[in-house]
């Protein structure tokens, strides 16, 4: 226990140490993480061979991370970029795989290992790329939807490989394995061949198929039928943590489904995601697992930085190097082709280039399963491992090259366009009941997009049956916010039935996103005073309009004329709002005297300046509503002469 | 002689459907990029009509050229511009003994009409010139001491998109705002003609 405990206090410790420096250095949190890993791991030794089993562990981030990339896909958007997957991805692959066997070959390496160098060089680091194209924003970028493409393919394209590579072992390692590294991969969740529980083991091969068809097709099935109302069934219980719960176990449930039968566990929860990404419980799954995910990556940059065998690279710094530096330039040179041939723009062609130069994780996994299988000599697989892992700790490096000298040097013109076509922008609206519903109806009636949340399931099941996008979970949620899209909207409108935390939200989001505008439901003056001073936009007394139309419909049916009634509420209105305002002042100056006694002075003062309101209102409001449609003096025609 | 400082202009614009103006929204966005010019969105202030007489006054005293700039609907202004002129010009301020606050303010009016110029005399169908349409706007700015120019006019306004006559349009309207915020159009000339566009190149005074 205690061991563990002090384990996770340095991770923990390493990253909240790094990753907020290396942020504000502009270096991104990915980097952030591997020079992390590198103090705790090579420089200092508090970490050391335990890294290899962690990083296991921690490759289940990038399952999550899957998991909620296919959440942000509908089905309709994968089918439309079947093309880019197949054509832009497969040739990547195949590209890469060929230039760099080649290569090997050159070098005098023997063909079938070769083609395992090339083929684990064939990759680049979904976690890594994912990670860095969110943060930087840029992955709604064309550039960073083919870099998707791309990275989804190779992760897909990992599971023949893995059934390949056994076919390549060489005649003189058979027999002799095992080594430092081959133990590494033997626990590993992707190299299902070795797992001890298996679905399809010993199975002929029609039968095998038949299994792994039967998996997907219950992934999906279950997905689009069985969560709806198990999602709601758990919804309807109101406890947060069971939704969390049940969010995990969903995810690790089809990863393990996916790894009995042989497939890649990260694809498995790819699909689950895509076929939730309709669901109105999208964003609470969302805002749930992204903490674990944000965790789990985290863990696993730390562990590649503190995997880093600088003896290997002190004895032999020149050729690591060469070779690192020779691979990133080869799979640069195949993406920058291929940004071409698929006619993307200069600026999204260097984001694909420079962003997927690197090796990948998945290079690790190919690299220790090579070595069980006597593929690749241990010396050589090292060396390699060393390879991949600086390519990733340089990729932080190319996404600056391309922020510095790739996005700078590009004329602004394309972006204003897109600025213009996105300048509509979203509203999110929390609280749909009474209030929050009629606010929504106006918007959409109005044609403007918006996001609805609400934490009662009942609501939201039948919004959705009437066509509004609309999302169930707890709205004052931080990570609900952010995953309903925040950072992207134009507006807030906070309409829920509950004084503490609309304020809360107030706080929260002015704090964090400054330039969004801020709507929110007041239920009286002290709370009207109390939003405007968290930095609300615009606040509206819950009940002040509705007490006016009733009062004006009052005066109406009394007899008065109603354009009189009009004018009267209208000078009201004024009226009240500048009173509201004086009071405001007033009562800013004493916001501290929170004790009971001045609580009453203030009070009986109400009291009193509703009864010299309703006297005041008598006298101004009869002298303005009449301003303005006062005729002019009695013979005031003398004046105009003649 | 010194230089006599720039007259300081007013454009009231009345559109209530400015997302599907033509005209008028474009008129209106080559003003807003001219110097020393205000533009003020009336239907945009005021979406419920409820006039601020005060800040509207204040703004008459803050400029010396006004103009009305909106579509002409049924041979006048669109509503809110009626209400503008019952609200704010009121009697003290704007006429009266004591009115004196538009006095020597120059007044015009920049409109686009649906007809062909044509149709805009005794023989057309609509039998008044627009000049003559627009009396109640002229007698206004004589009661209120203010010296009153033709109207700046876009004729057959629903096509003119179309035949690509929106462009010399603009143009005149930027070299008409900067003339008359430099002093430059000849005033007692442009006050008997029947409009501004036409001669507006023999208006503008070389400085």
């Amino acid at each position: 226990m205690g061991g563990l405990l002090f384990q996770a206090f340095i991770y923990l410790c390493a990253a909240v140490i790094a990753v907020p420096i290396a942020k504000r250095l502009g270096l991104g949190s990915v980097l952030g993480y591997l020079l992390a890993g590198i103090f705790i791991g090579p420089v200092i030794g508090l970490v050391g061979s335990e890294t290899q089993t962690i990083q296991h562990f921690a490759e289940f981030g990038v399952v999550m991370m899957l998991f909620l990339v296919g959440l942000e896909l509908q089905p309709r958007m994968l089918w439309e970029m079947r093309n880019r997957l197949i054509g832009l991805g497969g040739l990547q692959v195949a590209l890469t795989t060929a230039l760099i066997t080649a290569a090997a070959l050159m070098v005098g390496l023997y063909w079938s290992v070769a083609l395992t160098v090339g083929l684990i060089f064939s990759l680049s680091s979904t976690a890594i790329v994912l990670q860095t194209l969110n943060e930087k924003g840029l992955s709604k970028t064309e550039g960073g939807r083919a870099g998707f493409s791309v990275l989804l393919f190779q992760d897909i394209a990992v599971i023949p490989m893995l059934a390949l590579i056994p076919l390549l072992a060489l005649p003189e390692l058979v027999g002799g394995g095992g080594d430092s590294l081959a133990t590494a991969g033997e626990s590993h969740g992707d190299a299902g061949h070795h797992h001890e529980m298996s679905l399809v083991a010993g199975l002929p091969g029609w039968a095998h198929a038949l299994v792994v068809l039967g998996a997907i097709a219950s992934v999906l099935l279950g997905g689009h039928f069985l969560s709806r109302p198990m999602f709601r069934f758990i919804a309807e219980s109101r406890l947060r943590e069971i939704f969390t719960a049940s969010a995990l176990m969903l995810v690790i449930g089809i990863a393990l489904l996916m790894t009995l039968v042989d497939l890649s566990p990260a694809l498995g929860t790819f699909l689950a995601g895509v076929v939730l990404a309709n669901s109105e419980f999208r964003h609470e799954l969302e805002s749930d697992i992204e903490p674990f995910k944000g965790l789990l990556l985290g863990l696993f940059f730390i562990t590649v930085g503190a995997g880093i065998d600088f003896n290997i690279l002190f004895n032999d710094t020149l050729t690591i190097l060469s070779l690192t530096v020779g691979v990133i330039a080869i799979k640069g040179l195949v993406l920058y082709g291929l940004a071409r041939a698929f006619r993307l723009t200069t600026t999204d062609g260097w984001l694909l280039t420079l962003g997927l130069a690197q090796a990948g994780e998945f290079g690790f996994v190919l690299l220790s399963f090579s070595l069980q299988n006597q593929v690749l000599p241990a010396e050589l697989a090292s060396t390699l491992s060393l390879v991949v892992a600086l390519s990733m700790l340089l990729t932080p490096v190319l996404f600056i090259l391309y922020d510095k000298l790739i996005l700078n040097r590009q004329p602004e013109s394309d972006e204003r366009q897109a600025d213009t076509i996105d300048e509509t922008g979203s509203v999110i609206i929390a609280g749909n009941g009474r209030f929050g519903q009629i606010v929504n109806r106006l918007l959409v009636a109005s044609g403007v997009q918006t996001t609805v949340l609400d934490h009662q399931a009942d609501i939201i099941n039948m919004l959705s049956k009437v066509g509004v996008k609309s999302y169930y979970g707890d709205a004052s949620r931080p990570e609900l916010l952010h995953a309903a899209g925040i950072e992207s909207a134009k507006a807030v409108v906070i309409a829920i039935d509950d004084r503490s935390r609309t304020l809360e939200m107030v706080e929260h989001i002015r704090r964090h996103y400054p330039k969004v505008k801020i709507l929110a439901r007041a239920f009286d003056v002290n709370h009207l005073y109390l939003l405007n001073k968290a930095g609300v936009d615009i606040a509206v007394r819950e009940l002040f309009d509705s007490s006016l139309e009733l009062g004006k419909a009052t005066l109406r049916a009394v007899g008065v004329h109603p354009f009189k009634v009009e004018k009267m509420s209208t000078a009201f209105r004024k009226h009240d709002e500048n009173g509201m305002n004086t009071l405001y002042e007033l009562w800013d100056e004493n916001t501290e005297m929170a004790s009971n006694k001045a609580y009453l002075a203030r009070a009986r003062e109400l009291g009193e300046t509703l009864k010299e309101m309703m006297e005041t209102d008598r006298m101004q409001l009869h002298d303005r509503s009449e301003r303005g449609w006062t005729p002019p003096p009695k013979h005031y025609t003398k004046d105009m002469g003649e | 002689m010194t230089r006599k400082a720039a007259q300081r202009i007013l454009i009231l614009l009345a559109h209530p459907s400015l997302d599907r103006s033509e005209v008028n929204g474009p008129l209106a966005q080559a003003a807003a990029e001219i110097e020393g010019i205000t533009l003020v969105d009336l239907y945009a202030e005021y979406p419920d009509f409820q006039i601020d007489i005060d800040r509207e006054q204040q703004r008459l005293l803050e400029h010396d050229v006004i103009i009305f700039q909106h579509p002409l609907y049924w041979y006048s202004t669109p509503a809110i511009l009626k209400e503008w002129q019952d609200l704010v010009l009121e009697h003290g301020f704007a006429y009266g003994s004591e009115g004196t606050a538009l006095h020597g303010k120059l007044f015009l009016n920049a409109l686009s009409a649906g007809g062909a110029e044509a149709a805009y005399r005794a023989e057309g169908y609509n039998h008044f010139t627009i000049r003559e349409l627009l009396q109640p706007m002229e007698q206004m700015a004589s009661l209120c001491g203010m010296r009153y120019l033709p109207p700046f006019a876009l004729f057959g306004a629903r096509t003119a998109v179309d035949e690509g006559r929106i462009g010399h349009h603009i143009d005149a309207w930027i070299e008409l705002l900067k003339a008359l915020r430099d002093r430059k159009l000849d005033i007692e000339t442009a006050q008997n003609l029947a409009g501004l566009n036409s001669d507006l190149n023999r208006l503008i005074k070389e400085a």
